[in-house]
């Protein structure tokens, strides 16, 4: 498989050469979009809704902002709490940040720009999700502070529960396009008709509705996102399961939490916005291939982007919207209404298939 | 190596470059910050009054039977996928089956719900 460098210049390269590439990309992709949307959205976004400025010292319009948090942090003592389990305390971020990197690898950007086209893709991405569970666990154990206990454990309640509904959610989109392969998924609808016109392709987001509002409800309970972000409450458990975390080792689980959050979004434009590809219409009118040409490899990136923004807004949207929810309405919530609206919307979708 | 392997390689590197950039942060972190750790530092947070007992202390873990339900949907999913990947070649016999599937374990949601289960005890 040549990579998107390959194809736009009809030149081979080593694999070493390619995983290189693939590696650089994916440091790209994963810590870019999180400066990015921190910025824009925790920063800025958040204040104008609360009627404040928001960072306006560092750099114009505080652009500068997470520089200088970076230079703050990096310059904190490491507090390793003394009753703590050492090695599982310091493992923890690590975990976390794996899940992160994981989930990144099936998301396609262009046609050829693919870390790695899995048969099982989506399938893969579900599961590498949930690693981050373990990370969480392993944080709030090791602290050996009952606020990290507590917050562990809500986060663990929290995640299982929350990982069926986006599971089902899925498989709608995978009974419409009959493949696993994230890239499968993004082709197929980008050539897909809606009654035989095939002008804007067809977005699963159309006919899978439920599955998108299933699936975007249980992201945010993933991410431990408001009004979901009881595990790290701040007026119960102080900060959770980070609560002893100082210095770098907190920002870790910070930077996961926000490129992690910038992950699902870029999955769920995969799975239901069309991906990185144009709307027919006007990708045939750009390009000659269409969708398919070489420099979707270009273009797809930025589509993904522009995509991706609009999903994390809404997500940052409606953490800064709803108040928390309690913990036994969390788990009622997940458990007496998302998964068997799930159930209905696997057999509604099924049955449509089968009919048409 | 065949691509097949070559591809979920890839899997191993990313998991090594999710380890390299988080070492490389806190080792870079490392260098820069001070490390003068008191018996007052260290102390577990409790809100400034000193801890109370021991900081893994037992607590009613609710939601264990929820983990058991998690268990059971979640081997579904492993047997949904593979038929919603070739439900149009299995058309309306696949269908019916699954439904019948997806019935029997909607029926042990509505048993454990009935029990009382879904419930904060």
């Amino acid at each position: 498989m040549s990579t998107m460098v390959g194809t736009l210049f009809g030149a081979e390269f080593a694999y070493w050469q390619t995983s290189g590439f693939r590696l650089l990309m994916a440091f790209v992709a994963v810590l870019l979009p999180a400066g990015g949307t921190v910025y824009l959205y925790l920063f800025k976004m958040v204040s104008f809704m609360q009627s404040r400025l928001g960072p306006m010292e560092a750099g114009p319009y505080g652009t500068l902002q997470l520089v200088a948090e970076l230079g703050k942090n990096v310059q904190k003592e490491d507090i390793i709490p003394a009753q703590a389990d050492v090695f599982v305390f310091k493992a923890a971020p690590y975990v976390v940040l794996i899940s992160t990197f994981l989930l990144v690898l099936v998301v396609p950007f262009g046609p050829d720009a693919v870390f790695a086209d899995f048969d099982t893709g989506i399938f893969f991405a579900l599961a590498v999700s949930s690693v981050s569970v373990i990370g969480i666990l392993m944080a709030g154990w090791a602290s050996a502070s009952k606020y990290s206990l507590l917050g562990g454990l809500r986060a663990a309640g929290q995640l299982i529960a929350y990982e069926l509904p986006l599971v089902l959610a899925v498989v709608g989109v995978v009974i419409q396009a009959g493949t696993l392969s994230v890239q499968g998924i993004v082709t197929s609808q980008a050539e897909g008709e809606i009654f035989g016109w095939g002008g804007v392709g067809n977005p699963f987001f159309l006919t899978q509705l439920v599955g998108f509002f299933i699936f975007m409800v249980a992201v945010q309970a993933e991410l431990t996102q408001s009004p979901f972000d009881m595990p790290i409450a701040e007026s119960e458990l102080v900060a959770g399961y980070m609560t002893e975390y100082s210095g770098f080792r907190f920002l870790m689980f910070f930077i996961g939490e926000f490129a992690t959050a910038n992950i699902f979004a870029f999955l769920a434009a995969s799975l239901f916005l069309g991906g990185w590809s144009l709307p027919p219409f006007v990708a045939d009118a750009l390009f000659a291939d269409g969708n398919f040409s070489p420099w979707m490899n270009l273009v797809g990136p930025a589509v993904m982007g522009g995509k991706m923004l609009l999903l994390t807004f809404v997500i940052y949207w409606v953490r800064f919207t709803y108040p928390r929810f309690r913990e036994d309405q969390l788990q009622s919530f997940a458990w007496k209404f998302l998964i068997p609206l799930a159930l209905a919307n696997i057999a509604v979708t099924g049955l449509l298939k089968v009919v048409f | 190596m065949s691509d097949f392997l070559r591809e979920y390689f890839l899997v191993l590197l990313f998991g090594l470059l999710a380890v390299g950039v988080v070492g490389s942060f806190i080792g870079l972190a490392s260098l820069l910050r001070p490390d003068r750790p008191t018996p007052g530092k260290t102390l577990a947070y409790e809100s400034g009054v000193d801890p109370v007992g021991e900081g893994w202390s037992q607590s009613q873990i609710r939601y264990y039977i929820y983990a058991l339900l998690f268990v059971m949907f979640d081997v579904e999913a492993v047997f949904i996928f593979p038929w919603a990947t070739r439900l149009e070649e299995y058309g309306y016999f696949g269908l019916v089956e699954m439904v019948i599937f997806i019935f029997i374990l909607a029926l042990g949601l509505v048993y454990a719900w009935r029990k009382g289960v879904l419930r904060w005890a």
